[in-house]
């Protein structure tokens, strides 16, 4: 493998690109990052042999800071960037990140739609229940009575979204919750996912702490789950009927298997078809 | 009207199976060595409801319809109204209508003399499986003196799937009809030119002949959601792509499958997702993702009439502007347009090649009148152009993906490349691809990916110039066929005129329109769009002689060739 790094052992800065991240001072996805690192050092991935793609907001970032292949893509469409590539290129490690404004919101369909496809690709979603990189307004996830947004003074008014519940409802093949308080457990958890087949979702607990200080509490709230994972999706769900939102740990690990169509080929020239409109 | 040729129009209601039948008359025509054209409208309900088969026959290659149909058969004459504007006749149009389906519409009281009625019902109805449709399949062909054993043959071909018992009831149909099609006056049609040997010529849609194009250009991505007339490309291409070792994704809506088809590029694939225009509407913003990262894609637009759902499976020129300018941003990219059935196969291929040489974004602009319709065409030479995706080969000191070359074109890395590592980037940003907001780099950007388009040898291909003249016609796309018929018509009473069809719009090209109109002194363009969006076009971009007159029609009625032809004379 010749990719400019002497040894063969590829440690978790190799992962790291000199590209300084613009984030706040203490924001949870610097833990993200380097969760993400240590990951790729665990697996021992090929730098060349991954692609990190994201759509847009703080957390979508993330490619540039990265040694690997990456796209930053628009606003809440990285699913299908990542999906169109990982069936084109099954070879690669796909690795879909972003914020929850762009993955539930705008992006939310897509979320649906690549659970039940289950493409074996990674989905990580750094959730600060807050849109971050526009300053502060209301996320799908955010509590229906925070009233910190001018959009929303009175607070959002309605129902938060429930990823893990819609990802489970959705068929996706491997579902977790991640605090980004603990790199190391975030970085095993993301390691379980990569290697799962089929696509895996993992939301993390990432602070926003410009626009949601309070969240800089996750740390001391956030408890393991009470249960191991589970492969049987009715008790997956009953678990979640009883869900704090803070519990972190592998969910579910099911065994549906994965969207991969076969790209062989068994004619040589597209000319070829022709023949079937020959007179 | 044209004398090489016979145009007849095919109707009914409610399955009456004018579809079918029409195909079958149009193969059994090819395979007798004719040059045929057949399209269909339809109403707008997914099963039954009215539709008519418009079919043209001809000694020459046809590309469109003639001024005016020879022959109307109508099985029943529901909803006939509907259409009638869409079937001019003429003074010696021969009308045939079924004895049982009452009067001759009130629409077509003008044609009275010239009508007859057949017992179509009735003799199907006495014989075993006996269907009216091949009655009058019968009846067309003896009409126009299609010979018998071509009809059996084709009608057999149609019905392979069906069983033998379905191939001889049909067969019994057509001989019937054409039997009592026995006492009606023929329409000649002039005889079919020598024939050729099999393989020689392509019976295709304008749909099917761009997925053709696709494949041959090296497509092997394919995302897909459905949209009348569109569709069509999808659901050829999603087993031919695979049986080239691709794939064809349907994706959840055409946010998706746009950005599939990015991602799938951005893996080195060359990708195609095709559309129409309230597709192409959603997909804007990543196409324009696609400028920005420099990711070839390629999107055609099967055009129909709009704005909003509007006439979904009828054709219009007008989603040109939205093609040309609707990206945000100063985001140069290529915009193309079939000008023939025949054309979508080798403008596709054309545009593939062309994104992914230039690592830009290629929108195709068919549209329903060559996506639906059925022609004889001569089998495209297997063209390969030269240049493919300039991918990285030595990553040197340090790799920058979007290094400012003097060609603009900059080296992609593929991943999986060793040390060419880099994030494809819709941020603005420096030539390594890390996000920059500065001034120098934005400039610097922006120039490449204009200049990489604009200093391209696309050589002969972005116009069909044809005639030599001080007076010139200007169009685009699906309108070709009938300029180009007027101005043959035209020069065989003696009158050169100069055509120049489009075929490349953006990048524009003012330096070979220059060339082309030298000696022009006054221009006529020719559009189906009401608003003249591509008159304005062609204002914003190039010189024009003091002279211009414009035809812009809004669809979904077609341009005739006579219009054209009406308007260059009224100059005299
Ligand atoms: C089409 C479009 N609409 C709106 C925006 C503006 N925008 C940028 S980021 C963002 C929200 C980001 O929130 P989230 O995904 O939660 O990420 P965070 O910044 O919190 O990490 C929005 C609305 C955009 N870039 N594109
Ligand atoms: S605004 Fe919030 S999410 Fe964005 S970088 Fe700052 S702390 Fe992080």
């Amino acid at each position: 493998m010749d990719n400019g790094i002497a040894n063969p052992a590829l440690s978790a800065r190799d992962y790291k690109s000199s590209v300084k991240p613009v984030w706040c001072p203490g924001c949870g996805d610097f833990s993200v990052l380097s969760a993400i690192t240590k990951t790729f050092a665990e697996l021992q991935l090929d730098p060349a042999q991954v692609a990190v793609i994201s759509g847009i907001g703080c957390s979508s970032r993330i490619p540039a800071y990265l040694n690997t292949y990456g796209f930053h893509g628009v606003h809440g469409r990285a699913l299908p960037l990542g999906v169109g590539l990982k069936v084109a290129r099954p070879d690669l490690t796909v690795l879909v990140t972003g914020g929850d404004g762009d993955g539930f919101s705008i992006g939310g369909n897509h979320f649906l739609h690549a659970c039940r496809r289950n493409v074996d690709i990674t989905y990580l979603v750094m959730d600060n229940q807050v849109y971050g990189m526009t300053k502060g307004q209301a996320s799908p996830t955010t509590a229906p009575d925070w009233a910190l947004s001018k959009l929303t003074p009175e607070g959002p008014g309605i129902n938060p979204f429930y990823p893990l519940v819609i990802a489970l409802a959705s068929g996706a093949n491997f579902i977790a919750r991640a605090s980004s308080s603990d790199p190391n457990g975030t970085a095993r958890m993301l390691v379980d996912a990569i290697r799962h087949p089929g696509f895996s979702f993992i939301q993390v607990l990432s602070p926003c702490v410009t626009f949601q200080p309070e969240q800089r509490e996750w740390k001391k709230l956030v408890h393991p789950a009470p249960v191991e994972a589970t492969s049987d999706p009715a008790k997956a769900a009953r678990r979640l009927m009883t869900d704090d939102n803070l519990f972190v740990g592998v969910l579910y690990q099911g065994t549906r298997k994965p969207f991969q169509p076969c790209l062989e080929a068994d004619l040589e020239h597209a000319a070829e078809l022709d023949e079937a409109f020959a007179i | 009207m044209s004398t090489d040729s016979v145009s007849i129009a095919f109707a009914g209601s409610g399955g009456a199976g004018v579809l079918t039948a029409g195909n079958v008359l149009l193969e059994a025509a090819a395979s007798a060595g004719w040059y045929a054209y057949l399209s269909r409208s339809a109403g707008p309900q997914i099963r039954g409801g009215e539709s008519v088969t418009l079919l043209r026959v001809s000694r020459n290659r046809v590309e469109s319809h003639d001024d005016d149909f020879r022959l109307l058969l109508a099985i029943d004459w529901r909803n006939f109204e509907r259409f009638v504007a869409e079937l001019p006749l003429s003074g010696d149009s021969l009308l045939i209508g079924d004895a049982e389906a009452g009067p001759l519409p009130e629409c077509l009281a003008a044609y009275a003399a010239r009508y007859c009625e057949l017992p179509l019902k009735r003799i199907a109805k006495g014989m075993s499986q006996g269907r009216p449709n091949m009655v009058a399949l019968g009846v067309l062909a003896a009409a126009i003196g299609i010979p018998c054993d071509k009809v059996t043959e084709a009608l057999a071909h149609t019905l392979r799937d069906k069983g033998q018992a379905a191939m001889d009831a049909g067969a019994a149909c057509v001989t019937a009809g054409m039997e009592c099609a026995r006492e009606l006056p023929l329409i000649k049609l002039p005889a079919a030119p020598a024939p050729r040997a099999h393989g020689e010529r392509l019976l295709i849609t304008g749909n099917e002949a761009t997925g053709l194009g696709a494949v041959r250009g090296g497509v092997r991505f394919v995302s897909a959601y459905p949209i009348t007339p569109a569709t069509e490309i999808l659901e050829w291409l999603a087993p031919s792509v695979d049986r080239l070792g691709g794939t064809l994704v349907q994706a959840e809506d055409e946010l998706a499958s746009v950005n599939q088809a990015i991602g799938a590029s951005f893996g080195g694939t060359p990708s195609l997702t095709a559309t129409s225009g309230p597709g192409l509407a959603l997909m804007l913003e990543s196409i324009g993702l696609a400028v920005a990262a420099e990711v070839p894609i390629v999107v055609v637009d099967v055009m129909r009439g709009g704005p909003s759902t509007g006439i979904p499976t009828k054709s219009e020129q007008a989603d040109l502007g939205m093609a040309l300018y609707g990206l945000h941003g100063d985001a140069p990219h290529l915009v193309l347009a079939p000008l023939s059935v025949a054309d979508c196969l080798f403008t596709t291929q054309w545009a593939v090649h062309l994104a992914e040489a230039l690592q830009t974004p290629a929108i195709v602009l068919s549209d329903q009148s060559l996506g639906q319709s059925r022609a004889v065409i001569e089998r495209p030479a297997d063209l390969a152009f030269i240049g493919r995706r300039q991918t990285l080969e030595d990553i040197g000191e340090r790799y920058a993906r979007y290094a400012v070359t003097t060609s603009g074109v900059s080296p992609m890395a593929i991943p999986g490349m060793p040390g060419g590592q880099y994030t494809a980037e819709g941020l603005e940003h420096s030539e390594a691809g890390t996000p920059s907001g500065s001034a120098a780099d934005h400039a610097a950007q922006l120039q490449k990916r204009r200049r990489k388009l604009t200093d391209f040898d696309y050589g002969t291909h972005w116009a069909e110039i044809e005639g030599e003249a001080t007076t010139a016609v200007i169009t685009w796309g699906s309108t070709t066929g009938p300029v180009r018929e007027a101005l043959n018509r035209r020069a065989v009473a003696g009158w050169a005129t100069r055509m120049v069809a489009m075929r490349l719009l953006a990048p524009a090209r003012p330096d070979a329109m220059r060339q082309a109109l030298d000696g022009v002194e006054r221009v006529l363009i020719v559009e189906q769009c009401e608003g003249g969006q591509f008159h304005h076009y062609l204002r914003a971009h190039y010189d024009l002689p003091a002279e211009v007159r414009t035809l812009c029609k809004p669809g979904p009625l077609p341009i005739r060739p006579q219009e054209v032809y009406t308007r260059i004379e009224d100059w005299h």
